[in-house]
């Protein structure tokens, strides 16, 4: 949390500073898994199993996946309700744990990482964008958007950088349009401009993996599309690697790769036009 | 950061949490108010119990007392006189007062104390208590009706205000630089600085005003010229009667000395016929119904003296409760003080000699003045005498030797921080089977308990009151966790860490607890401060009186605030509110962030 703002902007490691020792104890060379661009990371899951339990019944989800993307790809999952997708996009966020199998960042195990750091990385390394916006509804525009850097910063770390944070935000809100709008509260907002917040959101951590959550879900055709190219231009421009889960066809084939889900198992790894 | 500008935004988004902070708010104010009374109440009682007693009471347990006062007191004096300021000898005797009273005669049961009144005052302010020199009339001033401006109606010539130089018709408008409107404000600011040596009476004559030193009196045996005054009617009247009885009577030969009237139609007095009754009084005495009400004083006991206006060697103060009672007016439906017995008048005192068998004795006395100390059961049971009068009556003065014995000896210490060692000096100095050696406050022991026992259960009961407040607090809490399952999710998936989540909602419990006790303790402070006016404010509303001053002998509630009391019910309060956020605060650090974005 007392990590200033600068240590973004240098070339990153997973838990850059304060987290380096835990995570040099993970056995694979860093060597291996070096970044082909600096901004990026390379996500790879290995045989993920993840069942829930519901009374006595054990309800499997996953049934071993593996997954790899590259640094700066666009990847979209589609399948159909129930096929795991969003399980598989929370385990791979580290918003949940994997029953069996391994989540790597870099080549370095995440996973198994205790409470505090994977705290830590969801802030720092991962944005969310979720179909259903999922923004704070006591909070303006401009303070949901700045919501995970006053996860980050202590109260006398936010004052200090305030300024930086305050044009950090400004940047970002004018890159996603909302300009207008900052003093407004996400009741008042429409769903195109609330899933641009929650995008906005999702970037001002500066993360190297952006994962989200059909999100197009809740937007008719136009406004999807509209926030589609804003997703593939945020790829294509700043090179951000993006796993997105859909259930929509013609949204999943704007990705770069699309994995297919059925049953808990990848069906098809398919490459778009 | 979010931890607080989370907090900030939930105090002023959730409503609901109004609810939880009136309940810490009214809970706190309760308690406040409450225990500002109580200790009010208990601190005038305690300074009212004090203002009688003197520090340290050394007393036997016979009612023979000590044979040799001068002895004890040289005796105290060597054990422990380095911490004494001042020392005065009593006989207390049980005893009974009768008066007469609308041609009935009342009998009371009453404590006798005898005292020198010198000595006593420098022992505990006894002049605060009399009611002559509150009223003013020791000073020499004459007032209107408690309600009447303090306009003086006459000044006493020769006494200590016509020496200070007042005069008829000044308006009195502060005492001792407090001002005063009414004359029963003056009664009180009297009762508080009359102790002292004199008081400065800031005085309106004309357009002119002016301020006068007034040398207070000591308190002694003489009536005052009011009472005096009385006594002189009451025995002109008493003259006039019986000489309208003779004419009924076989008279002898004129000009022959009157004959005593007694106190009661007793054997061993010479009565007036008992036709006096069924005779139509003169006209020209218009208050000439009263001749049976009042008690002619007495010239028996084989006293005789220059002035039929001076008082008996035996002369009382008569505690107030046991002569005044509230009497409706039938007319105007007011209730006033009704008073048995006035100053100047005669009263019979029965009680027990020294030695054994104890024998009753009887005596007249001349009530001298009257006793009101506030404290009811004081005030309905005492009855000081002259201790000299007493010791004689008594048999308590050794014929051969002179010694005067004496039933207890106070003390008044130069500081009662001293009052252990001293109880402890006097405890190893006389024995314990003929002394007992007890503070005031040991003496009082069982009332003072009693009052502290009182406020502890109160105190108990709405600290109650506050952490039913409390569950409140758990159950509006839980509640809004649940409201916020989802947005706690969210603050997850950012990465806020499940003990940042958990001090949202501790530091919510917190803020809650603060707001509230703080709105709390000013709402509680501010009806204390203005307590009298709310209860004026009830009474009128209602139409009859909340807080009866005849009956509690307050002119208004006593309130007496204690810093570190309010301290600790604030803490106390704030203190509830965090251990009730603590469980809702747990739950919701608990949550799954899958689970809680789930949740709808």
């Amino acid at each position: 949390m007392s990590t200033p703002l600068d240590a973004s902007q240098q070339p990153r490691s997973i838990g850059a500073t304060g987290s380096e020792n835990s995570i040099s104890m993970i056995p694979e060379p860093p060597a291996v898994t070096a970044p082909v661009e600096p901004e990026a990371a390379r996500l790879e899951c290995v045989a993920l199993e993840k069942a829930f339990r519901k009374g006595d019944h054990v309800i499997p989800v996953l049934r071993g996946v593996d997954i790899d993307v590259a640094p700066g790809e666009f990847l979209s999952i589609v399948g159909q309700s129930g096929s795991g997708k969003s399980t598989l996009l929370h385990v791979m966020g580290l918003l949940d744990v994997p029953s069996v199998g391994e989540v790597h960042c870099d080549g370095r195990r995440i996973d198994n990482l205790p409470e505090s750091q994977r705290d830590r990385l969801r802030n720092r390394e991962f944005g969310f964008i979720f179909q259903s916006y999922h923004l704070l509804p006591e909070l303006t525009l401009l303070e949901n958007v700045v919501s995970p850097l006053s996860i980050r910063y202590s109260t006398l770390a936010w004052w200090q950088h305030r300024h930086q944070i305050r044009d950090q935000a400004a940047e970002i809100v004018e890159k996603v349009g909302l300009g207008h709008r900052l003093k407004h509260r996400p009741a008042e907002l429409s769903g195109g401009e609330m899933q641009r917040t929650a995008i906005a959101r999702a970037l001002i951590g500066q993360p190297r993996v952006l994962l989200a959550d059909e999100p197009t879900g809740n937007l008719d055709s136009n406004t999807g599309q509209e926030i589609m190219s804003l997703l593939a231009s945020l790829n294509e421009f700043e090179g951000l690697t993006i796993i997105m889960v859909t259930h929509d066809e013609r949204i999943a084939c704007r990705a770069h790769r699309t994995v297919r889900l059925g049953e808990g198992r990848i069906e098809m790894v398919g490459r778009a036009a | 950061m979010y931890k607080i500008l989370l907090c900030l935004r939930y105090l002023r988004t959730r409503w609901i949490a109004m609810a939880s902070i009136i309940s810490v708010m009214l809970g706190v104010a309760t308690m406040i108010v409450v225990n500002s009374v109580m200790a009010g109440f208990a601190t005038e009682m305690r300074e009212r119990i004090h203002g009688i007693l003197a520090d340290v009471v050394l007393e036997t347990h016979t009612l023979d007392g000590d044979p040799d006062a001068a002895a004890r007191m040289r005796e105290i004096q060597d054990v422990a006189g380095e911490y004494i300021e001042a020392m005065t000898a009593t006989v207390e005797v049980y005893g009974m007062v009768s008066f007469k009273y609308r041609g009935q005669v009342i009998t009371r049961p009453v404590t006798l104390i005898g005292i020198d009144p010198q000595t006593k005052a420098a022992v505990s302010p006894l002049v605060t208590n009399l009611s002559s020199f509150t009223s003013g009339r020791r000073l020499g001033l004459k007032f209107g009706p408690e309600s009447s401006n303090c306009q003086v109606i006459a000044v006493t010539p020769d006494s200590a205000a016509a020496i200070a130089g007042l005069e008829n018709g000044d308006v009195i408008t502060a005492c001792n630089g407090d001002s005063v409107e009414y004359t029963r404000d003056l009664s009180s600011q009297l009762k508080n600085s009359i102790h002292q040596p004199t008081v400065s009476l800031a005085v309106r004559r004309g357009k002119r005003s002016l301020v006068l030193k007034v040398k207070i009196p000591r308190p002694s045996w003489d009536l005052t010229a009011d009472a005096r005054a009385h006594r002189r009617t009451l025995i002109e009247l008493e003259r006039r009667r019986i000489e309208w009885n003779r004419p009924r009577e076989i008279l002898p030969a004129g000009g022959t000395p009157l004959p005593p009237p007694g106190f009661d139609a007793g054997p061993s007095s010479a009565p007036p016929t008992g036709t006096a009754e069924q005779l139509t009084p003169p006209s020209s005495l218009p208050d000439a119904p009263d001749l049976d009400a009042l008690d002619p004083p007495t010239i028996a006991d084989g006293h005789t003296t220059e002035d039929p206006a001076a008082s008996l060697p035996a002369c009382v103060y008569l505690g107030s409760g046991l002569i005044e009672f509230p009497m409706e007016d039938k007319e105007t439906g007011e209730i006033r003080i009704e008073r048995m017995v006035l100053a100047g008048e005669d009263v019979r005192i029965t009680t027990v000699s020294a030695g054994r068998p104890p024998e009753p004795r009887h005596f007249t006395a001349t009530v001298i003045d009257v006793f009101k100390s506030g404290m009811s059961e004081y005030d309905s049971n005492l009855v000081f005498c002259n201790l000299e009068e007493l010791q004689q009556r008594r048999g308590m003065v050794d014929p051969s030797t002179g010694d005067r014995a004496v039933t207890s000896i106070q003390i008044k210490l130069k500081d009662f921080k001293h009052a252990d060692t001293v109880i402890k000096r006097l405890r190893a100095a006389f024995p314990a089977h003929i002394y007992s050696v007890r503070t005031w406050q040991q003496k009082q022991g069982p009332l003072l308990a009693a009052v502290e026992l009182e406020t502890g259960i109160l105190n108990i009961l709405l600290f109650l009151i506050i952490t039913v407040a409390g569950f409140g607090i758990l159950a509006i809490f839980y509640m809004i966790v649940v409201e916020k399952t989802r947005d706690i999710g969210i603050l997850k998936a950012l990465g806020a860490s499940s003990r940042g989540v958990m001090s949202i909602f501790l530091g919510y419990g917190i803020a809650l607890g603060i707001v509230g006790s703080g709105v709390g303790v000013l709402l509680g402070l501010v009806f204390v401060w203005y307590i009298n006016e709310i209860e004026s404010g009830i009474t009128w509303l209602l139409g009859r009186k909340v807080f009866d001053e005849t009956i509690y002998y307050f002119p208004e509630i006593p309130t007496a605030v204690d810093p570190f009391t309010v301290a600790w019910i604030a803490l106390g309060a704030v203190g509830i509110a965090v251990l009730a956020s603590i469980l809702p605060a747990r739950r919701a650090a608990k949550l799954h962030p899958v689970e809680a974005l789930r949740h709808e």
